[in-house]
Order: structure tokens, then C-alpha cells, then sequence
């Protein structure tokens, strides 16, 4: 008969996620892949969940590989009637039809289909469905997460290897989450570079601006409408980035072309894609200039207040560094320096001489440090991103800017290895 | 696309149903319009019909048959009313359920043919031709499916081939039903006249069918009338469908392109008819010795043809055009072009060669 192959084809899909290695840090276990427990559809991303695009789609391979066939076409039909341009819908709908008419094979079986888009929807029917798998980390959290600023009231975490981002609600100083949603990433994968080599970086990024759908249209024109509904820059290359020699500009987090509901999970230049509905839905929660945006490779999530200790020794360092500060005991306070510190032009020494020097002249410093934010480095976690308001004030000058530091976590403890303007 | 592609099977069915046994003198008159319906004399058919369902003018025979006719003239909204005026009179029988899925199938309107395909199937469960038919209605509807899905052009030359296929279908393969319909009498036939007929199917073109055709069991009235031979042979197939083989001159475009790709240049001008219109009217010589320098050198270019469409004016010119895209070390180009091809014995060659669009 024609229908259990198709069965078999979409369940070997299925399976071949279940061992696509997951997270291998990842404290979360997987669900059974049991359709019709009913448990499984509410797990459906963040967007409304049941009844959402993709939960809609998995339901219907779950309906696939359970062989009822008339369900999931009934299924795929609801999910096409709501967005005509989820290609992936309509691969699947092919499938099921195709099956009707002789046995099909694999998931896509359209002939003379051209490889590599054929490819690029089994790669997004694949991550969706390792996402829909995925349990929600409800009481977990991102270890790089160490403390929201108070006034951040969203963090987003991108997951590179499982395609999604994360969006993390601030009740008071937990991040909790909330929704996550399909993204799309650079086609040549993670850790750019270099300008054009079409990656996706690894990093602690803050969104530096925000680009609605009209104000694309006057800047970019035509060419704006790869990005769909809107787009929120990101300060890629950080100071971090630009410190190693990497290059680069103009990663964003934006939607996908308005012919498509969605795009193949590694096809951008780099930048961070979600389907348009799902842009609208984190727009409401950035804020630009403090809305951080985490991209890791793999997600490492621990539990809720569990990073307590690093925490609270960062936090002892800053506060160290704060007091020294205001000592004017030079020597003291820059201890707290990596050697390995640099800022702009300026390495260790060059910066003990100018502190040195403007000291002296002071017969009293206050700093107040407000609004600590700290987030652990993705791919290398003993370095911590540390952003506040600095008040200072002294007996000849005083000014409030927004400051970031890097902190390296050295033999001994903490130490700055950059500092400057946020 | 007004006129989608269908696989071979989707063929409208033909055939005489057994349901009323009229006056001789009105079969002969139906009868008759069958045969000039496979003569191709559509037009004097239609005439014959007409009269026929001036007197009887539910006649499920009759209204079938003007079905068919309006299908051959190229009237597929009558033939679709027609067809469906007759699946709300008579419910019952399959084959007006399955033309009319024809019919939308060659508008596109695969929903519309499956939901009458189904309809089919549910008044007679073992009716092979409507399963056959569903069976290509659903790999019809899956292409659609994956051609949305991977962004495939609509225009491409597979749905040209199958166009004309279908073409192919309307004018020969008829083929009978494989259900027996004698058996089902609707509720309005009217009193049988004494000296009835035996229905019997009209042959299909053998190429399409499976088995051979059965004559439909002769109605008990007239169980001593000898079964008739089938009323005609087979139509032979019209000679201008087939000669308009895409394929053909897809293999003349490829071959050209190719033979620009190769620098073989004794390859590529033979692919010029002798009558080609030099693009600035210059003499050919002129312009093969231009294109032999320029070809001749040996350089490793590309050209590739995307999204060839054929469209026959007549059975031996036809005007393809695509979208070319050349490439050499130095230069790279994409546009537009026509070729205009003209059938030259068994080969299509280049008539005229028009760069743009």
C-alpha cells in the first residue's frame, strides 16, 4: 500500500532528529514522540501556542506517522488557509496527495524538484521538529543570563543548533521564560569573521536600533524587502569582536520577504530571521540601546537562581572596584585590571598613567554604579559582559554615562580587560 | 494557465448509456451523431443532438453526448453545466460526475475535479476510470503543492508537454466505461419503445484502455436483437496533436545551446534554417563568418537555458522563449530570447532569433 511508506519516510525524519545530537549540556529531557497524547500540542513555540503555525505543521507529521493521513491533510490545509506561503506546509501537502496517487519515498517528493531548496525544507521540517521536541525551559534559565539590569525588561537568547530564540521575561531581576520562535541563521553557520562570510556571530549584543517596515522602505527601497516586516540592528562587531580582529557590519534581527511565511534555517547572510508574525511579537518587547541579545551555539540552562555564586562574586568585584575607585588609592584600583587589558588604543600601562595622573589632582571621588546587567560571554564562560549607569563625581569633574566592561575571570579572581561608553 | 496539465489518464468518457430505449428513429438519429462526432464533424454532430433533444429533451444519451460535443468545441463552461445538470437528474451515475471532473481538471480546478471524482467513486465504489482519474487529480494537486513549496516556474515545459497530451486525449482516446450501466434505470426514464437497441459502448482508441470493451448487458426488451458490432472503429487520432511535440523542439533549442557551449560552430549554424533572418538583414555569409570568429575561439563558456516555453503557431513553426544565460571567463549575461523555429523535415531549426523581454 501507498500510505505506510510515507509513514515510514516521515518517521524516519522524525527519528533522525531524536538523533541529531541535541545540546549535549542540555539538563532537558525530551518528550516521547507519542502523537495523539494531547501533551505534545501545547509545546508548540511561543506564538499562541496550539494552534500556532508550527504546532499546527508538527501535528501533522505526528498525524503522518501515525497514519492518519486524512487528519493531516485536513491539518495541513488549516495551517495553509492561515499563512498560503508556508512553503514547508506545502511540500507536506504535496506528500500527502502524491500518496494518494502512488508510493512516495521521502519527505519531498516532488520530481525534478531542485536539490537544494528540496533540501533546504527538509532542513527546516527537521529543526522544527526538534524544536517542537524541545521542553519549554520553564523553570530553567540561560546560565549566560547571570543578572538582567532592572530596567531590561526582555532578554532574547538565540540557539543557534536548535534554531530558535528565546525570549525571557525580567520579574524582578529572574529572567522567566516566555515564548520561543523558529529562526532562521547564516548559511555558512556560526562564529563570523569576516565581512560576507555569510555567518552568524556568537555573543553578548545589545539592539542598537529599530527599523519598522516603512522606515526600510525609505532607507533601502526595494531591496528592504528581504526584510520583511521590520528589523532591530544589533552592535555586532562588539567591542569584543573588534578586539579580535573581526569585521563586519550590519547584523540584525529582522523578518523574512513578505512571499514567504518562512525562511530554510541556515539561508541569511548572517543576520537573525523570524517569520514576520513572530518579528511583530518580540517587537513589542525590545527596547532599543537595552534589549540584550545573547547568540550562543548551544544553550547551556541551568537552574533558576543557581548561578548565585558567580554572580554574587562578580558582583563583589565590581563593588571592590567601585570602592577603590573612590579611595583614589591609585595602585588599589587598578589592580583590579587585567594585564591583558585594553581599551581603544590604550593598554594597561597607558591607562595606569593617565589614572594616575588625573587622580592626584582630586581631593575626593564619588561613583555610583545603578542598573548592572551581567552576561556571561557564549563560548567562553569565564569572560562576563557587565554594562551600568555610572554616576561619577569628583572635586573637579563629574558625569553620568552608560559604561561597559568585560571581566575576565583570571587566576585570582575577576579582572577588567575592557572598558568604555555602552 | 487557464488549461492545466492532466496525466494521460484523465480521458472524458464516451460511451452510450443504456438508460432509455428510444424510437428507433431517435436513436438513429444519436447514433448518427456519434459517428460524425468521430469523423470530427463536430459542428453537424451538435445538429444531429439537437434535433434529438427537441423531443427528448431530458434524455440522459442525449444531453451526455451534447456533453461531449461542447467538450470538443472547446466550450468548457456549456460542457460543465451540461455535466452537471445531468449528475442533479441522474445522481446515480457515475460518468457525468467523472467528465466534469475532466473539465475542471483542465481549468486547474483540481479541488473541484476531486470533489466530483469522489462523487463518482461514492455512486459506484469499483468504478476504475474515476479511481484512475483521482489517482492523477491527487498528483496533479501534489505538484501544485511542491511547486509552491520550492518556487518552481508555472510556465515550464513538463505542463507544456502534458498540455498538449491532454489535447491528444480529447480529440482520440475515448474510453468506455468499465461499469456495466444498463443496470441502473433512473427514476424518469421513459416507457420503453418495442424495438429497442442494445447499448453498447463505444470503443475506446485501443492505446487507452486495458481491457477490451464490454458491451453493456442488452436490456431485457431486447434480449433477442443480436448485440451490434461497435458503431464505428476507433477514430484515428488527428494528425496536427501529435505532430506539436514540444519535446522536439526543446531538443533542437538544447542541442543549439549546446553546440555554442562546445565552440563547435559547424554544429550551431546547422541549427539555422536556410531561410534565418539575419538579425540586421545582412547576408548570411556575412553573418556566419561573424558568428564563426566569435564561436570558433576556443574559450570555456556556459550557456544555459532556464524556463524554455513552447508555443506552436502551426504544426511547423513554433516560438520558444526562455531565459538565457551566457557566461564566459570575461563576461556574463542574462536576458530574454525568442527563437522562432520552423520544422524542417524531421528538425526543428532556428527561423529567427530575437534577443529581450
Amino acid at each position: 500500500m501507498k500510505h505506510p511508506l510515507l509513514a515510514c519516510a516521515l518517521v524516519a525524519a522524525i527519528t533522525a532528529t531524536a538523533l541529531t545530537p541535541s545540546s549535549s549540556t542540555l539538563a532537558l529531557g525530551n518528550r516521547p514522540l507519542s502523537p495523539g497524547t494531547g501533551s505534545l500540542l501545547g509545546l508548540g513555540g511561543g506564538s499562541a501556542a496550539l494552534g500556532a503555525p508550527e504546532a499546527l505543521l508538527v501535528q501533522t507529521l505526528l498525524a503522518i506517522a501515525s497514519s492518519q493521513f486524512d487528519i493531516a491533510l485536513t491539518e495541513i490545509d488549516k495551517v495553509l488557509l492561515q499563512n498560503p506561503n508556508f512553503r514547508l506546509a506545502h511540500l507536506i501537502k504535496g506528500d500527502l496527495l502524491m500518496a494518494r496517487a502512488r508510493p512516495i519515498s521521502s519527505i519531498g517528493s516532488a520530481s525534478d524538484a531542485p536539490m537544494e531548496r528540496l533540501a533546504d525544507l527538509r532542513d527546516e521540517a527537521r529543526a522544527r521538529l526538534v524544536r517542537h521536541k524541545q521542553e519549554r525551559p520553564l523553570n530553567r534559565v540561560p546560565r549566560a543570563l547571570l543578572q538582567l539590569d532592572p530596567a531590561q525588561k526582555y532578554a532574547f537568547v538565540v540557539d543557534t543548533s536548535k534554531y530558535t530564540l528565546y525570549v525571557f521575561e525580567n520579574d524582578k531581576g529572574t529572567p522567566r521564560y516566555i515564548a520561543d520562535y523558529y529562526t532562521t541563521i547564516g548559511r555558512n553557520g556560526i562564529e563570523k569573521l569576516r565581512e560576507g562570510d555569510k555567518k552568524t556571530p556568537l555573543g553578548v549584543y545589545h539592539v542598537t536600533g529599530n527599523l519598522p517596515r516603512e522606515q526600510l522602505s525609505k532607507t533601502y527601497g526595494t531591496q528592504s524587502a528581504l526584510y520583511g516586516d521590520g528589523a532591530f540592528p544589533l552592535n555586532y562587531p562588539n567591542e569584543w569582536d573588534r578586539r579580535r580582529g573581526r569585521n563586519g557590519h550590519g547584523i540584525w534581527l529582522h523578518g523574512v520577504p513578505f512571499d514567504t511565511y518562512s525562511r530554510p534555517p541556515r539561508a541569511s547572510d548572517g543576520c537573525v530571521a523570524l517569520t514576520n508574525e513572530d518579528l511583530q511579537a518580540i517587537s513589542k518587547h525590545v527596547q532599543v540601546g537595552l534589549t540584550p541579545v545573547i547568540i550562543a551555539q548551544d544553550v547551556e540552562w541551568v537552574e533558576a537562581g543557581s548561578a548565585k555564586t558567580t554572580r554574587n562574586t562578580l558582583q563583589q568585584s565590581i563593588e571592590s572596584w567601585r570602592r577603590d575607585w573612590e579611595s583614589r588609592d591609585t595602585e588599589q584600583y587598578l589592580r583590579h585590571y587585567s594585564t591583558n587589558f585594553a581599551a581603544g588604543k590604550q593598554d594597561l600601562a597607558a591607562w595606569a598613567t593617565q589614572k594616575r595622573s588625573v587622580n592626584a589632582d582630586k581631593s575626593w571621588i564619588k561613583v555610583k554604579v545603578d542598573q548592572v546587567s551581567m552576561f556571561l560571554y557564549p563560548g567562553d564562560e569565564n569572560l562576563a559582559v557587565v554594562t551600568f549607569e555610572q554616576d561619577y563625581s569628583s572635586s573637579n569633574t563629574s558625569g553620568k554615562m552608560r559604561k561597559r566592561q568585560y571581566w575576565q575571570l583570571e587566576k585570582g579572581g575577576w579582572r577588567i580587560v575592557h572598558e568604555g561608553a555602552a | 494557465m487557464t488549461f492545466k496539465p492532466a496525466a494521460a489518464r484523465l480521458a472524458i468518457i464516451l460511451f452510450c448509456m443504456g438508460l432509455t430505449a428510444p424510437a428507433l428513429a431517435q436513436t438513429d438519429d444519436l447514433q448518427e451523431a456519434q459517428q460524425l462526432l468521430k469523423q470530427g464533424q463536430t459542428g453537424r454532430a451538435m445538429e444531429r443532438v439537437e434535433q434529438y433533444l427537441k423531443t427528448k429533451p431530458k434524455d440522459a444519451r442525449g444531453r451526455f453526448l451534447r456533453g461531449i460535443l461542447l467538450t470538443e468545441q472547446n466550450k468548457p463552461t456549456e460542457a460543465i453545466r451540461v455535466f452537471t445538470e445531468l449528475t442533479q437528474d441522474y445522481p446515480e451515475l457515475p460518468e457525468p460526475y467523472n467528465n466534469l471532473a475532466v473539465l475542471y481538471a483542465s481549468q486547474g480546478q483540481y479541488d473541484k475535479a476531486r470533489g466530483a471524482l469522489e462523487m463518482a467513486i461514492r455512486t459506484h465504489p469499483s468504478y476504475a476510470t474515476a479511481h484512475e482519474n483521482l489517482g492523477d487529480i491527487y498528483a496533479k494537486m501534489a505538484s501544485q503543492a511542491y511547486d509552491k513549496a520550492l518556487q518552481l516556474d508555472k510556465g515550464n515545459q513538463a505542463a507544456q508537454t502534458k498540455l498538449n497530451l491532454i489535447k491528444d486525449l480529447f480529440t482520440g482516446g475515448m474510453r468506455p466505461p468499465k461499469v456495466a450501466l444498463a443496470q441502473t434505470v433512473p427514476k424518469s426514464a421513459p416507457a420503453p419503445a418495442p424495438p429497442a437497441r442494445p447499448i453498447t459502448p463505444v470503443p475506446a482508441a485501443p492505446a487507452a484502455q486495458a481491457a477490451p470493451p464490454k458491451p453493456a448487458p442488452a436490456p431485457v426488451v431486447a434480449a433477442k436483437e443480436p448485440v451490434k458490432e461497435p458503431v464505428k472503429e476507433p477514430a484515428p487520432a488527428k494528425a496536427t496533436p501529435l505532430a506539436n511535440n514540444p519535446d522536439a523542439v526543446l531538443k533542437a533549442v538544447n542541442s543549439w545551446a549546446s553546440a555554442w557551449a562546445s565552440n563547435d560552430v559547424d554544429g550551431y549554424l546547422a541549427r539555422y534554417a536556410p531561410g534565418f533572418k539575419t538579425p540586421d538583414g545582412e547576408p548570411r555569409k556575412t553573418w556566419e563568418s561573424e558568428r564563426r570568429a566569435r564561436i570558433a575561439k576556443p574559450r570555456k563558456i556556459e550557456v544555459r537555458v532556464e524556463a524554455p516555453k513552447v508555443t506552436f503557431n502551426d504544426a511547423n513553426r513554433a516560438t520558444v522563449t526562455f531565459r538565457q544565460h551566457y557566461r564566459s571567463n570575461t563576461f556574463k549575461v542574462s536576458a530574454g530570447k525568442k527563437l522562432v523555429m520552423v520544422k524542417s523535415g524531421n528538425q526543428w531549426l532556428i527561423q529567427e532569433e530575437i534577443v529581450g523581454g
